[in-house]
């Protein structure tokens, strides 16, 4: 089993073809509080990137600020593959799947994973079969034209992924998105989840605060320590997929598990 | 749970007790009074026995009607408006904190002002030949606010999170007001439409009370005027009228509710438990 001893995450050497390189990112807030403080940070093409940390570490922060969703206090954050416009802002596409699905309660299921395209002047006709396949990948081909209280919470959620896969994004950032969800759930969307990303070219970045979600999904995991937030360990998960129960029950899985767990330790010490 | 939603057999008995109820309590209501007023002799122009203001009612029916439809006309015109300004008037407060900061003690100031005070004032700069235009106006004043106060409120009640998915996907001011705020605020909207309607029928009577001159044919001056002459039982024919009229908005506007919200909201689906 190959190691990596924790470490400063700047220059990681495996890192593929960065998509996104963070510089020095800080992030002040008005009242003072420094909520990032000098963040580096590549993220590979097609790599799948969990943002480990305790409960106020700033990974959420972090995540919002890649979105462009804030303004960054100090350094920068740039899409190196990505076209820009005349004003010098990235013309990235992104999916972003929130802790809580999201979804607008007076719109079907349908009109939900619809509203991406529909902003991009895409008319109902021509979205109707791309709507359809998007629903078929996360099991509700049934379901469009239900109401989302109809639903439980994890096909809520499966709904919110449908939508941020929509647009067909090179990156789909989520923000503990299963989070709120029972356990067995969270298994069946961790794999539905993989077995949508593998063979794509697309790249997650996952915000997690569960060692063991974020050692079954990703072959990155980036820890983060709080107060202030910054990265404290960069940890690769060289496993290759599909992976399955048979992973989640392995000695080397365990492994991981404790080697992640004592990075996140030393960050909370 | 892969089953289609539970479909409830629609319950017959539920409903027609409803309705039923109601109507019983009103007619041994009726019963009771014609009895009394009967028996103890009550004197007409005191208390007049419902079979009286039936009569009033028949044998004033094409006056009293003429009445019923320039109240009702004037109360519609008045509501819509009232909605047209408030909703207006939310969608440029929710534009700019500033602008709402700037104009929201005005509304206010309008709207705590009782319109009996104001409505000489609108009388006399719009004309006693004009009393309908004055009318409208006061019913307006009063109708506006309860949409222009929920409306605002909707409209900052958006979910933040779709509101950052919107600026993720780059859409503009005006796709997140009609996409996202505008149906969000439906229910707000709509709960200030329901006592926006009653208000106008309000205002629309209060006013033409305080106008008071033989140009108004509403309603409320079928009122004076049989006050005026001790009709009591015509008085009541066009108090009843004029309750039916309220009943009838109020059932207009929360049928409009349902029927927008039974998909969705809380307050228009029905449950299980």
């Amino acid at each position: 089993m190959q190691m990596f001893a924790p470490e400063a995450a700047s220059a990681s050497p495996h890192t593929a073809k960065p998509i996104i390189t963070l510089n020095g990112v800080t992030k002040t807030y008005g009242n003072g509080t420094t909520a990032l403080r000098d963040v580096d940070l590549a993220i590979g093409q097609s790599e799948f990137v969990s943002l480990l940390g305790p409960s106020g570490c700033g990974k959420s922060t972090l995540l919002r600020l890649i979105a462009g969703l804030g303004e960054i206090s100090a350094g920068r954050i740039d899409w190196p593959q990505t076209a820009h416009t005349a004003r010098g802002e990235p013309e990235h596409d992104i999916g972003f799947v929130f802790q809580e699905p999201t979804l607008m309660p007076w719109a079907t299921v349908f009109d939900n994973v619809y509203l991406p395209l529909k902003l991009k002047r895409m008319s109902r006709r021509q979205a109707a079969p791309i709507i359809r396949d998007a629903l078929t990948k996360v099991g509700l081909e049934n379901f469009g034209k239900a109401y989302p209280r109809e639903l439980s919470g994890g096909m809520k959620m499966r709904v919110s992924i449908a939508r941020g896969l929509i647009t067909r994004p090179s990156v789909l950032l989520m923000d503990e998105p299963f989070a709120a969800l029972d356990e067995i759930t969270r298994f069946r969307l961790n794999d539905d989840l993989l077995a949508m990303w593998a063979g794509q070219h697309w790249t997650v970045i996952f915000v997690t605060h569960s060692v063991y979600e974020s050692v079954y999904l990703s072959d990155r995991i980036v820890v983060m320590g709080a107060r202030p937030g910054r990265v404290t360990a960069d940890i690769r998960i060289d496993e290759p997929y599909p992976r399955s129960e048979a992973f989640r029950l392995s000695s080397r899985y365990n492994d991981y598990c404790r080697l992640v767990s004592a990075a996140l330790h030393e960050t909370m010490t | 749970m892969s089953e289609a939603p539970i479909q409830h057999p629609p319950d017959i008995y539920g409903q027609v007790l409803k309705v039923a109820l109601p109507l019983l309590v009103g007619a041994i209501f009726l019963i009771v009074w014609q009895i009394v007023v009967t028996t103890l002799g009550v004197p007409k122009f005191v208390l007049p026995a419902p079979t009286l203001i039936w009569q009033a009612l028949i044998g004033n029916f094409w006056s009293l009607m003429g009445s019923l439809w320039f109240t009702l006309t004037v109360t519609v015109e008045a509501f819509i408006a009232a909605v047209i300004g408030g909703v207006a008037l939310a969608v440029l407060f929710a534009q700019s904190r500033w602008i709402a900061t700037a104009f929201f003690p005005y509304a206010v100031i309008l709207q705590v002002t009782p319109v009996v005070s104001i409505a000489p004032l609108i009388i006399i700069w719009v004309g006693y030949d004009n009393v309908r235009l004055a009318l409208l106006i006061l019913a307006w004043l009063v109708a506006f606010f309860p949409i222009l106060s929920n409306t605002t409120l909707g409209l900052r009640s958006t979910d933040h999170n779709l509101r950052n998915l919107m600026q993720l996907y780059g859409a503009s001011r005006w796709r997140v007001l009609t996409e996202i705020q505008f149906p969000g605020a439906l229910p707000f909207i709509l709960a200030g439409m329901k006592i926006s309607g009653g208000l106008s029928l309000i205002g629309a009577v209060v006013a033409e009370f305080v106008a008071g001159s033989g140009a108004s044919t509403g309603l409320a001056w079928r009122i004076i005027e049989a006050g005026n002459r001790l009709d009591i039982p015509r008085m009541f024919a066009a108090l009843g009228l004029l309750s039916v009229l309220g009943i009838l908005i109020f059932g207009v506007m929360s049928l409009i509710e349902y029927l927008a919200l039974r998909h969705w909201h809380e307050s228009a689906v029905r449950r299980e438990n």
